[in-house]
């Protein structure tokens, strides 16, 4: 009696939605786990991490602040996952987009006027655009692996940036600090609701997502990109084409990630400093899986990592704990939605011997019933 | 030809880690599986070695913890990927990403201690022989450990049964399966030697390349170990030939520093990445080659059909 995995010929659609919130679960249950193993009590433990957060005005604003970048940037992801293009360097996309439309709001640190801010988002966007191109061209012109060249972009991005703040963008009133002048008020985004950080961005992430369900389920790029991903000799008779697919996923991923990076130097953050994000590129590879590739899913799984994100800050206020607790939360819980994944694609079955369907297997489930019992 | 021998040591240890991460992976991918969380086992691997060394002043029990910490994350990885068949792309990010964060969890409280570095060997007159002495005779054991790893590689890749049937298991999963090679039980054995050896990898860079622990000091050091090993063509020896290469950039960016040259210090960090990103371009140019070299199956899930 032992199990054997069968190939599904197609998933239930319960099952691809029942399989994050199981990911979830089991991820809220290791973490009490690991909470009263480190001898804090579990369930207090937990409230703070998970509920805590929710239960005030300005808890539910800062989800949205910190859920803006992970859904722009989850949503640009997902359109490279689905096509095989793994674009893992979003987070020096991001730091791009900062700097770039940083500096933006920097050149005109005296000169106010309405046209500022889009001229900075677009500076930022086209700054993540660029940095996502070079993967791109080295992936379709030198076949370089685009996972290696766009991290080790990543960790040149964040040095650049570094390198800016204490030379030529630094605060030439900040006492040598590593930081750039304060954006002036028609640099920064406007906030939605009076008293909390919540900005205009939440506001054009969500646009993003509905213009993302759309390019993907309605437009035969999209259609193109998904046929690619899943059987990419097919795309290549039906005479779609692989680069295009991979300049199509690095342009749009990058820009959005660099729209993402100007929305937090000209939002939560307000100036260019050393570190403009805890990580946002990295975690939304977590939200573009957890969500499923689907913009929707995508959405509430920015929602629910942006949490780990406030009930990490809750925990090490209220007990201690370091900071770090919030990627292994998000390790985790990726590890639990990779391995439940695989009951997307297979089924379990018990005791179906190779023979089992023809004739002369035919006595045969009849014996595992009475193995079972 | 003196002022040079500084610069040969210090690149031996500089390149020693991606040494040890490089040739574990190698023999991961040989066997057909693509772990990306290498940085994520690194970390691990330097984090404990640094908290078991401190708490027991044993250098020995923190190698063995981070060959212990490297293997258990490789084989979460295993699981994911070998019994339950998930995509190895997305698991090895997970991986890293897990590492990075649990790494910094266990070593809050270690961040700042002091510890004594791996002392260097003491081979009495040969390590007195001018310029020869201080390159070959007097590293720290840990650099000669991942030079004999290596050619104990080559030699077990090449001129073992075992070995072939490893490579077989990743050129051709279903023909070895076929033949009765227990394709997941191997799989899972050079996953495991994968994560031993860049936990080791990572000890080297907390307990002697800097005797410290800070968050995330692999600095995307697992990343270019992969890369090497897209470099090294899947070749052993040729992993020895760029790690060196990369410890020598390291090395120039530090001296450049010390000698006065006015580009400031951030620029001059970002010369290993840029490195491995031309290393890359040029070795995969060459598409050909890349696919006479690399193991056939790799990447691919396994799951045999009755």
């Amino acid at each position: 009696m032992r199990p054997s995995l069968e190939l599904r010929s197609h998933t239930p659609r319960s099952i691809l939605y029942l399989t994050p919130v199981i990911a979830a679960l089991l991820t809220a249950f290791s973490g009490g786990v690991l909470f009263a193993a480190l001898g804090y009590p579990p369930l207090e433990a937990l409230y703070a991490f998970f509920i805590q957060p929710l239960t005030s005005l300005n808890g539910l604003a800062e989800i949205g602040v910190k859920a803006t970048p992970l859904v722009l940037i989850g949503i640009g992801l997902s359109i490279g996952f689905r096509g095989n293009v793994w674009n893992i360097g979003a987070e020096g996309q991001l730091t791009l987009g900062a700097i770039c439309g940083g500096a933006v709001a920097l050149a005109f640190y005296d000169v106010e006027g309405v046209w500022l801010l889009p001229l900075m988002v677009i500076a930022g966007t086209l700054g993540g655009m660029a940095w996502g191109a070079i993967p791109a061209l080295l992936k379709t012109r030198f076949n370089a692996s685009e996972i290696l060249v766009s991290l080790m972009l990543t960790y040149v991005a964040t040095l650049f940036l570094s390198y800016l703040v204490h030379g030529p963008l630094m605060d030439p009133e900040g006492f040598n600090f590593p930081q750039s002048r304060l954006f002036h008020d028609s640099a920064l985004l406007p906030t939605l609701i009076p008293f909390t950080r919540l900005h205009l961005g939440a506001a054009i992430a969500l646009f993003i997502v509905v213009a993302g369900w759309f390019v993907m389920a309605r437009t035969l790029i999209g259609f193109q990109v998904k046929v690619i991903g899943l059987t990419p000799a097919a795309g290549g008779y039906a005479g779609f084409s692989q680069k295009k697919v991979v300049w199509m996923a690095f342009l749009t991923s990058g820009g959005l990630a660099g729209m993402a990076g100007l929305f937090e130097v000209a939002g939560p953050i307000g100036q260019l400093s050393p570190s403009v994000s805890p990580g946002y590129g990295f975690t939304a590879i977590i939200v573009a899986f957890l969500g499923r590739l689907h913009p929707v899913g995508i959405l509430l799984a920015g929602l629910l990592m942006a949490l780990s994100y406030l009930g990490g800050e809750v925990v090490q206020i209220e007990l201690g704990l370091p900071l770090a607790i919030t990627g292994v939360f998000q390790g985790m819980l990726l590890f639990f939605l990779l391995g439940a994944d695989l009951f997307t694609r297979y089924r379990l079955r018990w005791n179906r011997s190779p023979a089992a369907g023809t004739a002369a297997g035919a006595a045969r489930p009849a014996e595992a019933r009475e193995e079972a019992a | 030809m003196e002022s040079f021998v500084p610069f040969i040591v210090i690149m031996l240890g500089a390149a020693t880690p991606l040494i040890f991460a490089a040739i574990g992976e190698l023999v991961t991918e040989k066997s057909g599986v693509l772990n990306l969380g290498v940085e994520g086992m690194m970390l691990m691997g330097a984090v404990s070695a640094f908290a078991v060394s401190i708490t027991t002043g044993s250098t020995t029990l923190g190698l063995l913890a981070a060959i212990g910490a490297g293997v258990l994350m490789a084989l979460l990885f295993g699981l994911l990927t070998l019994t339950l068949l998930a995509n190895q792309v997305a698991c090895g990010l997970a991986l890293t990403i897990f590492g990075i964060g649990l790494s910094s969890f266990i070593g809050k409280d270690y961040v700042g201690k002091p510890l004594d570095a791996l002392p260097s060997m003491d081979l009495g007159w040969l390590s007195d022989i001018p310029v020869l002495g201080p390159v070959l005779f007097s590293q720290d054991l840990m650099v000669y450990a991942a030079i004999a790893v290596v050619a104990a590689v080559a030699w077990f890749l090449y001129h073992t049964r075992a070995g072939l049937v490893l490579r077989a298991v990743g050129e051709s999963h279903h023909a070895a399966h076929a033949i009765g090679y227990p394709v997941i039980r191997i799989r899972y054995m050079a996953v495991a030697f994968g994560g031993a050896m860049a936990g080791l990898g990572g000890a080297y860079l907390s307990l002697a390349y800097t005797p410290m622990w800070v968050e995330h000091m692999t600095a995307g050091r697992g990343w270019i170990a992969l890369a090497l090993v897209v470099f090294a063509t899947w070749r052993p020896f040729r992993v020895l030939l760029g790690a060196w290469l990369f410890g020598g950039v390291t090395i120039l960016q530090l001296h450049a520093q010390g000698a006065g040259i006015a580009v400031p210090s951030q620029l001059m960090s970002m010369l290993p990445y840029i490195a491995t990103i031309v290393v890359l371009v040029l070795i995969s140019r060459d598409a050909t080659r890349i696919r006479m070299n690399a193991p056939a199956s790799i990447g691919k899930v396994f799951h045999p059909e009755r």
